[in-house]
């Protein structure tokens, strides 16, 4: 990789990889992101290779293994360029066709394009396909044109001339005020207006100012932040030495947890490749910033999300958060001004330094700018990541992105914000995605996650899960959230358990309260959000438990039997292959029972049977 | 000028100082909070939650125990839905475990308790959670995990306060629990087992294993005294059930130790209730001690010695004196020797430690001890500590030390050829080949002279002999330095310019720079260094000799030593003996000085000492060459011992007195910075053993001259009206703290720092020291060296410490540390039986094969008798100070 040392270099190298480039240069761009690894893209990629060498065609097509494209649902995704083919579930066997066929012989495949769900059409191009064509992909639509490993991938889609304005065109105050006149807001949970915390980090006093990177990204199911950083790191990076310009900063961290081996492989790529080109390090641009970046890995805590408890896990020392009255941007670090932000927000600087305010502020509603990246999942047709524009309401995202709820089913409930957010009912599905009203009915943004419940999701056993999760992941130091979460955990499982006893309902809000008022963090005080907004919006189902020990989605196993109906039952005996302690009794062709006091309610027989006879009672 | 700010709590205004926090505002203003996880001085966590308060406007409760105040601030300490949190709080942790009260050691003194009382928790609505971790024990700690409320003090202090680092956080949420190193026991961790967690706990989680089911909270008096170990002087408390000290604990809010402790200090007092201490005189009758009445013991020692008098004349008596002993009962016992008996034969274990600081410091600054309080180390800029293993033989020191490095307050430079444990601390680690201590500071006086780094002013104003010093320390370049001292020419450089360079720089040293056959010269190499750049007599600098003896100090101080009276008076001086004589009532008082020890040891051996009087000493231990000290002490015609416990040496006494422990007696210790503290009687002695200066006075009156005293009190008075040091030291001052002397004058505020303004001998003297190789260098028959040391857990001759199973558990025998590359090359592996062979004797130990040796260097701990290193140790005596070179000798090696 050649200096780039000043902003003409940075043309003349973008000009000189894009001239060497030939759009019209066929290209088999495969998803290489997280969901579509799982689905075998990394052997779908290989076999390519191999039969591109048996065909000889290495030269004149192009392989390109990209970041994730979100479709996850029907990963693994390869989109053949230039014509913009969207092939979805690919496997290795697939590629020999696709070669001959659809490359050599502009013939499409008809098995593997995807199928609206309604009309029943073969769709051809990702950009027609209803999940992606009601988006706005402006952050996260370039992971599917880059290779996250290149930065002449990320040069070539305009990368760093954000960069190269700012260090041009604005001071340090300026860049802040534009930040600040974009609306930006953390992405991260907290909502803070980012320009404001910039400006109050460079105005702190310090030796050093640090700028750091949040992607310790620990919401379950959520995996935005991840994605942005395997499929796109350097619009991380720009975004993060923009700000360390504006800020004063020299020296950055990215705090990411090991469990994203791909997030840390591929950012550290990035990192590698700007400090040979001179992006990273001293004089940048000759601009005179000297800036440089570290990773720093996390061990998996959920409570190292939280800033303090990160600053510290950085530092070498137990991850715990500490009194709220100091500020990062004052004492962080070392004890240094500092500015932490996450992922998605990093990446935005870019966007707005380049798109400009007036674009940026036209997207979202008044208290919201911009877009958010939210991971859809859940009982939804299309899992994946979705990137909207701010103020979208939340059926238009389940039903018009994520193509509804599967099997017909009806939905009941989306829980968004992570496990400290809450559940928000069908009857307020129109509301929008926005920090402020999401916190008015109960639930919060948090950093994106998005999980769609029909009505077979029981409230009680969800408001559990996110306990389990919580009291597990709580750090232990303050009583009220380690011993409450805790508590309340047990009373939720007991209810479940059909063990609840009047006045549980009452317990659960009076520690839910003294969890949120007595805890130093976010953590414990947002830990009872699940409890309370189930309680709000689904006290009937708690009390169904309680008092008469039933679960009304047939989901707690305690208060639930199966039975096969007499009417219905064939005795074709599929129940009984799969039932795993063999509790399913019959003659071929004859009634099956199910003893209740073997069964184990694990569903697998009414998962098996097509003729609708085993029931829930 | 600006308003000042002010905060409302609970309606009334209050003003504050920036920083201060709604709970420290609160605690000034007689407001209580309740706390639970808060330690006063360190940073508050805020993690139990117990000392939220409302503020207005705030969303939530806020912990009053980090929350700073602001301007207009108001809040509310008891505000019903402080309070509702708060019960709910208490009724989490009441749930969280076992906290049954009945047979907790903590009822009556459990914060939990009071607070479940105070906020009316009656009923508790969650079931008592499972115990997650089994009960921990060992000899010392019981850790009680059901009991534990995770509120972090004992982590807090344990990494904040000692130091040690042995504790943290493991697991999490409710899976929390208080870990060592990979959640091993504790004494498989880095645990040192001062205890401080066990007395931070508020709960009954930690709990002393020793004191179990020996008493209750309710049932305890207890009393404040000094610790009977070494210098540092701490406070403790013992808690006294029927005449039986069943726990001690530190003293909170009290200089120098503010309730720190060490393992020793905290778990080593079981000798106190041994039913083998000493309960009648013993008179030796047909080769073996009988018990005998005191009229007859004390006659029959009377008799004896006037009879040796008169015979042989007063010097063929000589008096050992004690270190362990009070500043009152020193004072007795040279008075005895020079008044009664009339000689200057009086010396104590000084001889063995510091004698040649004394004489070192003496020489150069007029006077021979600490310079500094223990408390200025919180000032210094740098710390330079050589031969001194402080985090082993001055626990509570280290942890001023560990805790300036950790506060970023303080560098710190190790010179010790020995990986001690402050090695992990120190910016700077220069490992010197042994005995070369001359050497590496004529080094970095070179370089700081070359490089005009040290305070020429200070040089010009107030010291003399600089020209000759650095005429001497001119060929002591680093390459030169580097070949003698084997620490490399850098590392020399390094060290001078970070001690010239970062001011106040204070040195810290003991045996190890002491004890050799060139001690005074190390000594005044520390002085000559600290001069250089301006160190004496500055808050946060100084030369500061670790003393190793709770009341060492005082032994000097009171004239247990041959060449003065109390207060370093001259027995040469005419002017001091004519007052001596008055005071005292006597004429003619000797006036050449007397013996030391070691020269005592010699006369017994030679013929010309015929009587030895030994308090509280054990020679045939901690001397060197013990064989032949043996054999001098069986050459005496009366060798008297008067000790708490049958120690070797009272076993071949001829009389033996028993005599009062520190728990049994009123008095004064004087700690290693100068420092004279209160010694309380908390028990009466066991059987007939008496204080001893009791007996001496009893003694006394038996031979003629009257000693007769009410009380130890009666003592210090007569001791001020001598003592120009220690004239305006009263007990009733004391009562109120501590006084550094000296302290001439009953309105005088006590010296903390010596030597300000001026030096006690007007200028500071420079001396210029050549490097002198130790006495015994290794050869081809013993080519290994020897250097000998104390382990944490035992004290001296272990006459103390033996009787602690605890200690003993932790530290069973004697052992030999060697490096890993002498292990190999002599095919030595963990554990295997050595013989240790010197010129002088031989012992046999266990090879501990560690790093902290450095290779051609084995260590030895001296305490044990089984295999006393003291047979192995050469008796080369330093010249000027006469102390024995224990810290070098020549070796050799085999597997048993």
């Amino acid at each position: 990789m050649k200096r780039i040392d000043s902003p003409k270099k940075l043309e003349d190298i973008r000009k000189e990889i894009i001239g060497a480039r030939d759009p019209d240069k066929p290209c088999i761009t495969i998803c290489s992101g997280t969901g579509c690894r799982a689905f075998g893209s990394e052997n779908v990629t290989e076999s390519f290779r191999k039969e591109l060498k048996k065909h000889g065609l290495e030269e004149t097509i192009d392989v390109r293994t990209t970041g994730c494209h979100g479709f996850c649902e029907k990963g693994p995704v390869v989109v053949i360029n230039p014509h913009g083919i969207f092939y979805q579930k690919v496997s290795p066997k697939d590629t020999n066709e696709i070669i001959t066929e659809t490359l050599l012989n502009n013939k499409v495949i008809e098995r593997l394009l995807y199928t609206h769900p309604e009309t029943g059409q073969k769709i051809v191009k990702e950009s027609e396909i209803p999940f992606y064509k009601g988006q706005m992909r402006v952050i996260f639509g370039n992971n599917g044109k880059i290779d996250p490993t290149s930065i002449d991938d990320y040069i070539a889609i305009g990368g760093y001339s954000a960069l190269s304005i700012t260090l041009t065109d604005y001071s340090p105050v300026e860049i802040i005020e534009i930040i600040k006149k974009s609306g930006l807001r953390g992405r991260g949970g907290g909502g803070f207006p980012a320009g404001v915390k910039w400006e109050s980090c460079r105005n702190a006093a310090g030796n050093k100012h640090y700028v750091i990177c949040n992607a310790d990204e620990g919401d379950p199911g959520a995996y935005m932040d991840r994605s942005l950083l395997e499929g796109n790191p350097h619009s991380v990076l720009e975004g993060m030495i923009i700000g360390a310009y504006a800020i004063g900063s020299d020296e950055g961290y990215i705090y990411v947890r090991n469990e994203y081996p791909l997030a840390v492989r591929n950012v550290e790529i990035a990192i590698a490749s700007l400090k040979e080109c001179g992006l990273l390090g001293e004089n940048i641009l000759g601009s005179g910033l000297n800036f440089d970046i570290k990773v720093s890995r996390g061990g998996g805590a959920f409570v190292c999300g939280e800033s303090s408890a990160l600053v510290a896990s950085l530092e070498g020392r137990v991850g715990e958060p500490r009194a709220k009255h100091i500020h990062r941007v004052e004492s962080g670090i070392w004890d240094q001004p500092t500015n932490l932000n996450n992922v998605e927000t990093w990446a935005n600087v870019p966007l707005i330094i380049n798109k400009g305010v007036d674009w940026y502020t036209s997207i979202g509603t008044e208290g919201s700018k911009g877009t958010k990246i939210f991971s859809l999942v859940g009982k939804v047709n299309n899992t994946g990541l979705v990137e909207v524009p701010m103020g979208m309401n939340i059926k238009e995202i389940v039903y018009e992105i994520g193509g509804g709820i599967p099997e017909g089913r009806k939905l009941k409930a989306v829980q968004t914000g992570g496990p400290s957010g809450g559940v928000i009912p069908e009857s307020l599905m129109d509301v929008p995605v926005d920090f402020d009203r999401l916190t008015d009915v109960g639930s919060m943004m948090g950093s994106g996650g998005m999980i769609v419940m029909d009505d077979k999701t029981c409230m009680v056993d969800t408001a559990k899960y996110f306990m389990n999760f919580l009291r597990g992941e709580s750090c232990g130091k303050c009583t009220t959230c380690r011993e409450g979460t805790q508590r309340m955990y047990e009373i939720l499982e007991a209810i479940s358990n059909g063990d609840g006893k009047e006045g549980d309902i009452e317990l659960l809000e009076e520690l839910s309260w003294a969890v949120a008022e007595g805890s130093l963090c976010a953590l414990g005080q947002t830990a009872p959000n699940p409890v309370l907004s189930t309680i709000r919006y689904f006290r009937d189902e708690y009390e169904a438990h309680i008092k008469e020990k039933r679960c009304p989605a047939g989901v707690c196993k305690a208060l639930i039997t199966y039975s096969i109906d007499e009417e219905n039952c064939t005795g074709c005996g599929a129940c009984k292959k799969v039932c795993p302690v063999e509790a399913i009794t019959g003659e071929k062709k004859e009634l099956h029972t199910i003893d209740p006091d073997k069964c184990i309610r694990c569903g697998a027989c009414m998962a098996a049977c097509n003729f609708d006879a085993v029931k829930v009672v | 000028m600006a308003r000042k700010d002010t905060i409302t709590i609970n309606g009334d205004e209050f003003s504050f100082n920036e920083g201060e926090t709604i709970l420290q505002i609160a605690n000034r203003n007689g407001i209580d909070i309740p706390t639970l996880c808060y330690m006063k001085g360190l940073n508050p966590t805020g993690a139990c939650r117990i000392c939220v308060v409302e503020v207005k406007g705030a969303r939530n409760l806020v912990p009053s125990c980090a929350t700073p105040a602001m301007n207009n601030m108001v809040v509310e300490t008891e505000s019903e839905r402080v309070i509702k949190s708060r019960k709910l709080n208490i009724e989490l942790l009441l749930a969280s475990g076992r906290h049954n009260c009945i047979t907790c050691e903590k009822n009556g003194d459990c914060r939990l308790q009071d607070l479940a009382y105070r906020y009316k928790v009656e009923t508790v609505r969650f079931p008592e959670s499972e115990t997650r971790y089994e009960t921990e024990t060992n000899a010392l700690i019981i850790r009680d995990f059901s009991r534990c409320i995770l509120c972090g003090r004992c982590v807090q202090v344990c990494n904040e306060v000692q130091v040690n680092r042995a504790i943290s956080y493991g697991y999490r949420g409710s899976a929390s629990k208080i870990v060592a190193v990979g959640d091993l026991p504790l004494n498989e961790s880095d645990c040192v087992f001062c205890g401080e967690c066990v007395q931070a706990c508020p709960v009954g989680a930690l709990t002393e294993n020793p004191s179990r089911f020996q008493g209750r909270p309710w049932e305890v008096e207890k009393v404040q005294t000094t610790c009977p170990y070494c210098g540092v002087g701490c406070q403790m408390n013992l808690h006294i059930k029927d005449n039986k000290v069943i726990k001690i604990t530190g003293t909170e809010d009290v200089a120098p130790n503010f309730a720190s402790l060490c393992v020793k200090g905290r778990f080593g007092y079981d000798f106190i209730n041994k039913p083998e201490r000493l309960t009648v005189p013993l008179i030796k009758e047909a080769g073996s001690l009988k018990n005998a009445s005191w009229d007859d013991a004390l006659s029959l020692t009377a008799k004896r010695l006037v009879d040796i008098k008169s015979k042989y004349g007063p010097d063929s008596i000589g008096i050992f004196s004690s270190a362990k002993i009070t500043n009152e009962e020193n004072y007795i016992a040279q008075k005895f020797a020079r008044a009664v008996i009339g000689t200057n034969n009086v010396d104590h274990c000084a001889r063995l430690c510091h004698a040649s600081t004394v004489a070192g410091l003496a020489a150069a600054f007029g006077s021979g001890a600490m310079t500094n309080s223990v408390a200025d180390i919180e000032k210094s800029k740098l710390i330079l500590v050589t031969g001194s293993n402080t985090t082993e033989a001055h626990p509570v020191i280290s942890s001023y030390i560990k805790r300036a490095v950790e506060s970023g307050s303080a560098k710190l430079i190790v010179v010790d050829p020995r990986r001690i444990p402050l090695t992990k601390f120190a910016t700077l680690w220069l490992r010197q080949n042994l005995g070369t201590d001359v050497a590496w500071a004529n080094g970095m006086m070179h370089v700081i002279i070359s490089e005009a780094l040290y305070d020429s002013n200070y040089v010009k104003d107030r010291t003399e002999g600089f020209e000759e010093l650095k005429k001497t320390v001119e060929k002591y370049d680093p390459a030169f330095v580097s070949k003698i001292t084997g620490i490399s020419a850098d590392d020399i450089i390094k060290a001078a310019r970070m001690y010239a360079n970062s001011r106040p720089a204070s040195i810290f040293f003991a045996m190890g720079i002491t004890q050799h056959s060139t001690g005074t010269d190390n000594v005044k190499s520390m002085a000559n260094l600290a001069m250089l750049c301006g160190n004496v007599g500055v808050p946060g600098g100084g030369v500061n000799p670790l003393r190793g003896q709770n009341n060492v100090q005082g032994a000097c101080d009171l004239g247990a030593l041959p060449n003065v009276f109390s207060g370093y008076q001259p027995v040469g001086d005419p002017a001091v003996r004519e007052k001596m004589e008055k005071a005292w009532g006597v004429n003619g008082l000797p006036e050449t000085s007397g013996l030391t020890i070691t020269e005592m040891v010699k006369g017994a051996q030679d013929g010309k000492l015929k009587a030895l009087y030994i308090i509280g000493e054990n020679p045939l231990v901690s001397d060197p060459d013990i064989n032949h000290v043996e054999q001098g002490l069986k050459n005496l015609e009366l060798l008297v011992v008067q000790d708490i416990f049958l120690s070797d040496t009272a076993k071949i006494a001829d009389i033996v007195l028993p005599s009062a422990s520190f728990a049994e007696k009123d008095g004064t210790f004087t700690n290693t910075e100068r420092k004279v503290q209160l010694v309380r009687k908390a028990i009466d002695p066991p059987g007939k053993a008496k204080q001893d200066w009791e007996i001496i006075c009893e003694l006394s009156n038996r031979m003629g001259y009257a000693m007769e005293y009410t009380d130890s009190k009666a003592i210090m008075e007569e001791m001020n009206s001598v003592t120009p040091s220690y004239a305006g030291i009263s007990y009733s001052r004391l009562e109120n703290g501590g006084l550094h002397w000296p302290c001439p004058a009953p309105d005088h505020p006590g010296t903390p720092i010596l030597h300000v303004g001026t030096f006690t001998r007007g200028l500071g003297q420079f001396h210029a020291i050549e490097y002198i190789p130790p006495a015994e260098v290794t050869d081809e028959d013993y080519p290994l060296y020897l250097t000998t040391g104390r382990v944490l857990y035992h004290f001296h001759t272990r006459t103390m410490t033996m009787q602690s199973e605890g200690l003993n558990e932790l530290s069973p025998e004697c052992f030999v540390e060697i490096s890993p590359q002498d292990a190999a090359d002599y095919n030595i592996k963990q554990g295997d039986l050595l013989r240790v062979h010197s010129r002088r004797g031989e012992i046999q130990a266990m090879a501990r094969v560690s790093d902290q040796a450095i290779k051609g260097t084995i260590f030895i701990p001296f305490h044990f008798a089984k295999a006393a290193a003291n047979r192995l140790t050469n008796p080369a005596l330093d010249p000027i100070a006469k102390i024995p070179e224990f810290k070098v000798c020549a070796i050799r090696i085999e597997k048993v």
